[in-house]
């Protein structure tokens, strides 16, 4: 499928269903149930599941843009998430459940904080040598007490309802891909936004971003923001059983990269970048969220070196070669 | 925003010629100790560029009627990351094969290709870049060396600096003012093929703080040139030149020129066996960033191969690239001497200190870090 014909809709129904103002209003609680519909609507829940179990039938690779709209957009639905769980739930020959996925990738199987459980109905947890699917019971999920959080601390014990088999390097590898694209979706965004602002803002008798200082930050924030794509799409095309050492690479890369990106963001910015009001802090807040998510920077960077150590070619780049590109 | 700098792949027919080149290098290569391999692209043998291209190995984005392999930048790249993993002594035909060659293709006449791009491909004519003088450095266009127009050519006067391998190579393409003074900036320059052994040509190596001489002064006076030496327009020299620097800032040599050190680093830790959590983060952040660079390198090369001159896309690999080359050095000399009495051989030793003081000059270039900045500034419209 031509990826245009892809992303266009995708995107013009998250510009309808995920504007600044409704995307607060779910943060704020409220109105979850309509962007989720539009979403189910859509029929993109099912863009991964296999043709034949009445998917779409689409690879990692077609998907990635998708995830990077979600990004754009800072959906604060598991949207990318539920997609995922749904391509294994029905590889797995599961029935497939109502309503929003949760993925938890701790093998902890007490309490664990799952990003936006408060929004979802089931979560589908890594047991360390299979996933289930669980269910999360009504008042279940406890509230971070994070403003605009929707991550939850929920119970892990539940019974399974599903078990499928455990993908190499768990859910953590394909989770901290899914993470790489929104981190690229929401960086692109805000290199457009920040750019506009430093062409827009006066100061000194000049838009601040005839200032030498301020194009130099902004060029690093471009090869950030670059950077993170690319080695996302490489991860992305590395398919759903994705290899561990790819989805280590893109995570180490977009993990340290969304830092330093929201930093220079709304050092640009000023004072205005940290108001409620501004959109700037709808993104920011992710990136931080998402660097975080399924392992940050340091979590990956010591999966990948004790990789690199263990075996495989004497050179990086023979071994990069066979490990790290598909 | 740089919409079309995605993810790309090496296509299979390209790949397939790694296992040639890699045999060739491996065996060229394998008593040669880590140290001297780091030269990188600066390790100088004309016995090796002739044996290139005797084997087919330069040349390869060129057309077969000039004796080129008419394979493409894809091909070019491959070739390129095994002789760059190896550390293969590549100067001599470097800059001919990568850059001169296609510039004269690109503006030169027909008896300008057929003169000297056969040769390029057979890695006997060595080129040289002209373009830093004493007082024109980044800002490159106020070069002063000039050449005024004669009955039979150019007479040419002036003074080239910082010219690598200027004294093995046989020619040199220079920026040179045809008309008008530095105060008319990008007007008036025009590029000019310069024979090195030409009456009134002096080089005067400069030793580097390595202790290597691998760029030098080229001084010219009253230098002869027939009318044939003028590459392309006069007067075009600026448009020219900015065309050959994006061949210039987008290979793989802008990410790989420290990668020797890194391998030297992992066998050391290997032979030692440390891998405790800090080692194996600093490892991974190593190899991640390597990976994407070279994810970034592919998707540049895309670029050419789609008929750009990708000047954007190169000048983020570029700045990117040699941060990563930098940052390698000052983390492992960090790492080897926060485990001091861990055994480390001399070999190593000496890669890594050759590296550390050689460093500074990745950035400096082909176009400094915050050259490079302002040309990505401009490429987001912020200037």
């Amino acid at each position: 499928m031509e990826q245009n014909e892809l992303l266009e809709p995708f995107a013009r129904m998250l510009e309808a269903v995920a504007t600044p103002a409704l995307v607060r209003k779910v943060e704020e609680g409220e109105g979850a149930d309509v962007m989720w519909n539009a979403v189910v609507e859509s029929g993109f829940l099912d863009a991964l599941v296999a043709e034949d179990a009445g998917g779409f039938g689409l690879s990692l690779a077609d998907v990635g843009p998708l995830f990077q709209a979600l990004g754009r957009f800072a959906v604060p639905l598991p949207v990318g998430e539920t997609m995922i769980a749904r391509a294994l739930l029905a590889a797995g020959g599961a029935a497939l459940p109502e309503g929003a996925i949760a993925l938890s990738t701790g093998v902890a199987d007490g309490e664990a904080i799952v990003p936006l459980a408060s929004v979802c109905r089931h979560v589908l947890a890594d047991r360390g040598d299979r996933l289930e699917l669980i269910a999360i019971a009504a008042g279940a999920a406890t509230d971070t007490g994070v403003r605009g959080d929707l991550s939850a601390r929920v119970s892990l014990a539940g019974p399974a309802i599903a078990t499928l088999s455990r993908p190499e390097g768990g859910l953590r590898a394909v989770a901290a891909v899914l993470r790489s694209a929104l981190i690229s979706g929401a960086a692109e965004r805000l290199l457009e936004m920040t750019t506009d602002f430093a062409n827009e803002r006066v100061q000194f008798g000049k838009p601040i971003g005839r200032q030498q200082a301020l194009q130099q930050n902004l060029a690093v924030m471009a090869e950030d923001v670059i950077a993170t794509r690319i080695s996302s799409q490489l991860a992305c095309a590395a398919g759903l059983g994705s290899k561990v050492a790819t989805a280590a690479t893109a995570k180490a890369i977009a993990s340290a990269a969304a830092a330093r990106i929201a930093n220079t963001a709304h050092a640009v910015h000023g004072a205005i970048g940290i108001s409620e009001e501004y959109d700037l802090q709808l993104l920011t807040r992710r990136l931080h969220e998402w660097r975080l998510s399924d392992g940050s920077e340091g979590y990956w960077t010591g999966i990948l070196g004790a990789a690199r150590l263990a075996d495989g070619p004497a050179l990086t780049v023979d071994w990069v070669r066979e490990h790290v590109f598909a | 925003m740089f919409d079309t700098f995605n993810l790309a792949q090496l296509p299979a027919e390209d790949e397939a010629i790694r296992p040639a080149i890699r045999k060739l290098v491996e065996d060229a290569t394998a008593a040669t100790p880590a140290d001297i391999r780091a030269r990188s692209w600066l390790g100088f043998s004309r016995e090796f560029s002739l044996r290139l291209g005797a084997e087919g190995f330069l040349g390869l984005t060129l057309p077969k009627r000039y004796g080129g392999q008419e394979r493409g930048p894809f091909a070019r790249f491959v070739v390129v990351e095994e002789l760059l993993q190896f550390g293969a002594p590549v100067a001599g035909h470097w800059i001919a094969d990568r850059q001169s060659a296609p510039l004269i293709l690109h503006y030169g006449t027909d008896e300008q290709r057929d003169f000297y791009i056969p040769r390029v491909c057979k890695g006997e004519f060595l080129f040289c870049i002209g373009m830093s003088e004493p007082n024109a450095g980044s800002d490159l266009a106020s070069v002063r060396t000039r050449a005024e127009r004669t009955d039979k050519g150019w007479v040419v006067n002036g003074q080239k600096i910082w010219t690598t391998i200027s004294m093995h190579a046989d020619y040199m393409i220079a920026l040179v003012r045809t008309s008008g003074t530095p105060d008319d900036r990008h007007k008036g320059l025009s590029q000019l093929i310069i024979p090195l052994k030409a009456p009134g040509v002096t080089v005067k190596p400069i030793i580097d703080l390595t202790g290597d001489a691998h760029f030098a002064e080229v001084f010219f006076e009253n230098v002869e040139l027939g009318a044939d030496a003028l590459v392309g327009q006069e007067g075009e020299g600026w448009k020219q030149v900015t065309a050959e620097l994006a061949f210039e800032r987008s290979g793989p040599e802008r990410v790989y020129s420290s990668v020797v050190l890194l391998d030297a680093w992992v066998r050391h830790l290997k032979a030692v066996g440390r891998t405790d959590s800090a080692t194996t983060a600093l490892v991974g952040q190593y190899t991640a960033r390597l990976a994407t660079l070279r994810a970034m390198s592919i998707a540049c090369t895309a670029r050419l191969v789609a008929g750009e001159s990708p000047v954007v896309e190169a000048s983020l690999v570029k700045d990117l690239g040699t941060s990563f080359e930098q940052d390698l050095p000052i983390a492992i000399g960090d790492d080897l001497a926060a485990h001091p009495d861990e055994p480390v051989d001399a070999e190593l030793y000496r890669t890594l200190k050759f590296v550390t003081h050689i460093a500074p000059s990745y950035s400096l270039r082909g176009g400094t870090r915050e050259i490079l900045r302002g040309i990505i500034a401009r490429g987001l419209g912020l200037r």
